[in-house]
């Protein structure tokens, strides 16, 4: 399956979404510019340490809720003007608070089937009092306990190092909060930066974190995560970044980004080879692995 | 008065504000740790006084050895050489069950019992400022035993009396109110640092005090930066120096490119 196939058939208009790794770590970025190709509109998204991946989905337009664990920012980057100016001028709303480990917890409690999961954070503060969380009375205690609720995302798109044509997928790395999502989420995509045979898949299974079965498409995309890190591979491409960054704080400088990346290229191929091919990918290779010292070109931007 | 040492050039505030993180984490201890200084000065700890220091990261790394500053808390530097690389459920699970001493984060706002604010300035539903909201804070703050809380520029704007948005829990409204609540008890705010001094919080009260004064400063500047009351301890202290090594540490193997540090 193509990622533009993928979308078409997955994804709808007023979904409720989540994306895979962390925010720009491990992200399935062709998908996400899929989703912007093909104009999808009023999802809902899931901010569960969400950066790069929802700077762009509500930059394009194409998201206009979320709730918020974390969002609009680029960590050490500093905010991300796109979505932080959506929020701002009520373009896009933020419909609840929450935090990344009940985030994690909304999904662990849908993987489980269970309605909820009692926790003992969020308590006590206004992050708790703007969540779709409940607190009440522990009946073994009797001391207050939250209850989170289980989340259900419509569809959820992870990039994974390795994946059979059924969907066995597995990860080299931490796995942030993906077992739980990919099994409570209604529809998944997984795109893979290598499409392997079962046989490879069966000789290490302990690799596998998401299973077959819980899987609707994959898609082959290397340097898929681009220009987000693909641990153990290839390191964020900060230039690339650092010009969405520059660009993207005039509304203006979105649609000039969106055209010349997104919409002026039918493929991911396409795309890396404007974002410096070959060439590039080595350089952020050498990066990942430590060989190429740190730069900040968005240190200047700020 | 600026920091003496950052006036007569030795070192910038951003270098001297990580020195001072470092100093407040004890060896041995395990640290839940924001983007930035927290990060910073978890890695000078670790290089420094406190070898056994285990960093922690939310998304699943566990005890690294940090080779270069990470641009986020969820990348594979969080993980170089670990002990464990797994997942947020695995890492919020060991924070919950009380594993984690430390969780040492950055805010826009704070008040007088530690209560912190990273998630909008202005109403919720029509912000001035959209900051990116609790992330991790809120775990960290409810279940770490000692919250340590990093923000550059102390004022009248980031000194409140009410946050804007209470994100993080700090002592609430005061002595017991964690406990009230069902947050652990005896947890909660334990350091408080910024470009004047180095805070803690009176047993009885849960209120900002203060501890120490870095080098140069007045105690009147600590009072006309903030729009509460702070507890003025009748032997507040200096803060301490950094030494050569502390400053090299940063400059050559921490943030080389000053990414966080430069100017």
């Amino acid at each position: 399956m193509t990622a533009k196939d993928a979308v078409s058939t997955f994804i709808h208009d007023g979904d409720f979404i989540a994306s895979g790794g962390f925010g720009h770590v491990r992200v399935a970025m062709a998908i996400i510019y899929e989703i912007v190709r093909q104009k999808k509109r009023n999802l809902t998204m899931a901010g569960k340490t969400a950066v790069h991946d929802l700077d762009i989905l509500v930059g394009a337009g194409c998201v206009n809720k979320v709730e918020v664990a974390y969002s609009f920012g680029h960590e050490l980057r500093g905010l991300s003007p796109a979505s932080k100016r959506m929020v701002e001028t009520g373009q896009c709303k933020v419909i609840a608070e929450t935090s990344n480990a009940a985030y994690q917890w909304r999904f662990l409690a849908g993987m489980m089937g269970l309605p909820f999961i009692p926790s003992r954070n969020l308590l006590g503060t206004d992050t708790g009092k703007y969540s779709s969380c409940k607190v009440v009375k522990d009946p073994f205690s009797g001391k207050p306990i939250n209850l989170i609720p289980a989340a259900y995302p419509d569809a959820a798109f992870i990039h994974v190092h390795r994946c059979d044509i059924y969907g066995n997928a597995q990860i080299d790395s931490i796995v942030v909060e993906d077992i739980e999502l990919s099994r409570c989420a209604r529809r998944l995509i997984v795109t893979t930066e290598k499409i392997v045979d079962n046989e490879l898949i069966r000789r290490e299974p302990w690799k596998t974190k998401i299973p077959f079965f819980v899987v609707d498409a994959v898609i082959e995309a290397p340097y898929g995560s681009h220009p987000c890190e693909m641990p153990g591979m290839y390191y964020y491409d900060e230039e690339h970044i650092a010009e969405w960054l520059k660009l993207s704080r005039r509304p203006e400088g979105v649609d000039s980004y969106l055209q010349k990346y997104v919409f002026g290229v039918d493929t991911f191929k396409e795309y890396l080879k404007l974002c410096g091919g070959i060439k590039k990918i080595n350089y952020l290779k050498r990066r990942e692995s430590l060989r190429e010292p740190m730069i900040a070109p968005w240190r200047k931007e700020a | 008065m600026p920091i003496t040492g950052v006036a007569d050039g030795k070192y910038g505030l951003r270098e001297y504000l990580a020195f001072i993180g470092a100093s407040v984490l004890e060896d041995k201890r395990s640290v839940l740790v924001g983007t930035g200084l927290p990060m910073i000065a978890a890695m000078l700890a670790q290089k420094t006084h406190a070898p056994n220091l285990l960093i922690i990261f939310e998304a699943g790394g566990i005890g690294p050895l940090l080779p270069e500053l990470p641009v986020s808390v969820g990348e594979s530097r969080t993980y170089y050489k670990a002990v464990a690389a797994s997942s947020m459920h695995d890492v919020m699970s060991l924070c919950q069950l009380g594993y984690v001493d430390y969780a040492f984060l950055g805010a826009a706002q704070i008040d007088m019992y530690g209560n912190i604010n990273t998630t909008v300035i202005g109403r919720h539903d029509s912000p001035k400022v959209r900051l990116p909201g609790s992330g991790g804070a809120n775990d960290g703050g409810s279940f770490a035993q000692k919250l340590i809380i990093i923000i550059a520029n102390q004022s009248q704007r980031t000194f409140v009396n009410r946050v804007d948005f209470l994100t993080t829990p700090g002592y609430l409204d005061g002595p017991g109110a964690r406990e009230k609540v069902g947050l652990a008890s005896g947890s909660g705010p334990y350091r408080v640092i910024t470009q004047l001094g180095i805070f803690d919080f009176e047993a009885e009260t849960k209120r900002l005090r203060l501890l120490s004064l870095h080098p140069g400063v007045r105690t009147v500047e600590v009072k006309e930066n903030s729009e509460f009351d702070i507890i003025m301890s009748d032997n507040a202290e200096t803060s301490p120096e950094p030494a050569v090594r502390h400053l090299q540490i940063l400059r050559e193997e921490i943030d080389p490119a000053g990414v966080v540090l430069g100017k």
